[in-house]
């Protein structure tokens, strides 16, 4: 037993060594590069961890693979700087047309991290693997000043408290979606460039790469159909959702900020709606139950009240409103929720009721305060004179 | 004609125990109008919020109380309370005026229902206010106390059926056409406005704010109000008791410090309650 478990041992141990083979045989860089604390003339530190660069994706490259321009001790003064992209020619191609194409700002190991310990993006230790993706561009995206600088959101603490972000950080979702998986990674253009998986029209694409029912499902609707055929007004998945602080549709604070949203372009729909219990009861919090747009309207698949697959389609009007109202029957849906009680046309009956109550209440009023105000001057006039004689009388 | 004013000065010379007091308003009656008034604020403070949900303080109230959900709680908890309070007043006309055909509840000097001397009181009072005439003399009930009844009576009618029908809507729906779901909360609030206005501006002045009563008219707590007072507000119906002798019938003990105490605290937090609703109201209503 004992002779197994050593001879196993020292197996392993030859087998470590064996791996990062390619490395020993860089002895004459690695006397001088394997001191951790070594620097060049700008301080920069250039020792190497022979041992982790072993282990990463290029540990089977010699030094001079990508330090072609060292090809003698002492080294040439400046030193010309590595080119990735003298293997990596389609990422180095799409990163030049991107929004990070100056160079300078942002070298590849900006989000590859440092250069000797570069792993796959399926390996945990990668700056890029999908779990370390949000950290690694949130160095630059969760600043402030740089968002300031160049006129962007601070996006990082937008993603990490929304859906995705918790589904990423907390739940370790591989799957969830994090900034690249939008974005791109190399070629990452502006949400302006027709091109970006980010522009209005690409976004249902974009998001049905995971949410693919969904997306099928908002381009039957009327907003899907709209944006298909061009109409940039009509809403996408974004508008509705926002870009970052995607929440969790049946969280009470989406479902509160979300009627503003379809009013911003249903403007008289929302004014309307302002008017009736749903809102008044709805709009401020504590009691989220009461309908918002798309409990009546259907979220993707918005369709006109003429289509008879519309959840507001005369015929599922008593199964749409019974969701929440037990017992609703034909009459009942005849309910407008969005009465407009000025509008004599639309709404004669509500006019009028409109009307009378407010008569009733212009007249009562102001027959009651002049009533009361001429009662008031009357009483404190008698008061007066009254107190007055009584002085007299009393002097 | 001596003045209220004139009475409470009065009044305030005599010592406490010398000034005879008269029964106004039963222990029932009061208890009725304090289940009222109480239901009421209630109904209000949190109507409104709902009325004017827009507006910042709505928000900071719902906030207070636990949401909207709490503060639709709270409305139809009144609304049971002041449902009831009606209940038991219509038991007791029903009682008195028809069961036991008690006389002066339908019709007569003792009656709510207007007659024709409430018409010419009403005139009578502004030739007074404009100085073009002598005060009207008034009996039990004033034209104003009238019409102050006859709201709150049909308005109770009024907003409690519209409120019903929006809490059971489903129920009410079997009966009603699909517009009148839309109709009962515009009938509902501007009705429930009415009243929130009437009450905390006219009725508040009318009855307590006003100089012969100021800074409250005590009378519907206490139930008794003294002979002075009794005299110069309703010398009609003093009169004909006196002249029936039936006023000694009416004579009840002063009402002790403790319960005009009583009543001052309660009478003022109402009237705080209400001017500071009628202040939010006026204010969320102009900038509507």
């Amino acid at each position: 037993m004992k002779t197994a478990s050593s001879i196993a041992l020292a197996l392993g141990a030859l087998l470590a060594v064996a791996a990062p083979r390619a490395v020993w045989a860089e002895t004459d860089c690695l006397s001088c590069h394997a001191d951790a604390s070594l620097q060049d003339a700008s301080g920069k530190s250039v020792g190497v961890d022979a041992h982790t660069f072993g282990a990463s994706i290029h540990g089977s490259l010699k030094c001079g693979d990508c330090h072609a321009a060292i090809k003698e001790y002492p080294h040439p003064d400046p030193i010309t700087p590595v080119k990735c992209e003298s293997c990596h020619a389609d990422q180095a191609a799409g990163l030049a047309g991107s929004v990070h194409s100056v160079k300078a700002e942002h070298p590849c190991t900006s989000c590859h991290g440092d250069a000797h310990a570069i792993f796959p993006k399926d390996d945990a230790r990668s700056a890029v693997y999908p779990l370390n993706v949000p950290r690694t561009c949130g160095a630059c995206h969760g600043n402030d000043a740089m968002a300031k600088k160049h006129g962007l959101p601070n996006v990082y603490p937008l993603y990490i408290d929304s859906i995705h972000g918790f589904a990423l950080s907390k739940e370790g979702l591989l799957v969830a979606a994090n900034c690249q998986s939008c974005h791109g990674s190399h070629h990452i253009l502006s949400h302006k460039d027709p091109l970006s998986p980010t522009y209005k029209t690409n976004i249902p694409k974009t998001c049905g790469n995971c949410h693919a029912g969904i997306t099928a499902s908002y381009m039957n609707g009327v907003h899907g159909k709209a944006v298909a055929a061009g109409d940039l007004k009509a809403p996408v998945c974004s508008d509705c959702h926002t870009a970052h602080a995607i929440l969790q549709p049946t969280a009470d604070a989406f479902r509160m900020q979300s009627t503003p949203i379809c009013g911003s372009c249903h403007k008289e729909k929302l004014s309307t709606y302002r008017d009736t219990f749903h809102s008044q009861l709805g709009s401020l919090g504590g009691y989220v139950e009461t309908a918002r747009c798309w409990d009546c309207h259907g979220a993707h698949d918005v369709l006109p009240a003429s289509d008879p697959r519309s959840p507001i389609a005369k015929a599922n009007l008593v199964v749409t409103c019974g969701r929440c109202h037990a017992g609703a029957n034909m009459s009942f849906v005849q309910y407008q929720p969005h009465a407009n009680a000025r509008n004599r046309k639309l709404n004669p009956a509500l006019y009028f009721v409109r009307l009378f109550m407010n008569l009733l209440l212009a007249g009562t009023l102001g027959f009651f305060v002049i009533h009361t105000i001429l009662w008031l001057i009357r009483s404190r006039y008698d008061q007066i004179k009254k107190k007055s004689t009584e002085g007299d009388k009393n002097a | 004609m001596p003045d209220l004013e004139q009475a409470a000065i009065e009044s305030r010379e005599k010592s406490h125990a010398e000034v005879r007091h008269f029964m106004r308003f039963t222990r029932a009656q009061r208890y009725l109008h304090a289940a009222l008034f109480s239901s009421f604020l209630g109904l209000a403070a949190t109507g409104l919020p709902l009325r004017f949900s827009e507006s910042i303080w709505a928000r900071g109230l719902a906030k207070g109380v636990g949401g909207f959900g709490a503060i639709l709680f709270f409305h139809k908890f009144c609304a049971l309370v002041l449902t009831v309070a009606f209940l038991i007043h219509l038991k007791e006309i029903v009682t008195r005026g028809i069961i036991h055909r008690e006389k002066g509840i339908f019709w007569g000097a003792t009656s709510m229902v207007a007659n024709w001397k409430d018409v010419k009181d009403l005139f009578g009072h502004i030739r007074w206010f404009l100085g073009l005439g002598p005060k009207p003399k008034f009996d039990r009930y004033a034209y104003w106390e009238k019409f102050d009844y006859w709201a709150v009576f049909w308005g109770m009618i009024v907003i409690g059926f519209s409120g019903y029908a929006m809490w059971f809507a489903p129920f009410f729906a079997r009966f009603l056409p699909g517009w009148a779901l839309n109709a009962v909360l515009v009938i509902h609030s501007e009705e429930g406005l009415l009243a929130i206005l009437f009450i905390f501006s006219i009725h508040f002045v009318n009855t307590h704010l006003r100089p012969d009563s100021f800074p409250m008219d005590l009378v519907v707590f206490t139930g008794v109000e003294s002979e002075e007072e009794f005299k110069t507000k309703r010398p009609l119906e003093y009169q004909r008791l006196k002249a029936q002798g039936k006023l000694e019938a009416r004579v009840a003990e002063a009402p002790g410090i403790w319960q005009i105490n009583f009543s001052k605290v309660v009478g003022f937090t109402a009237i705080v309650i209400g001017l500071v609703l009628l202040v939010l109201t006026l204010s969320a209503y102009l900038r509507e």
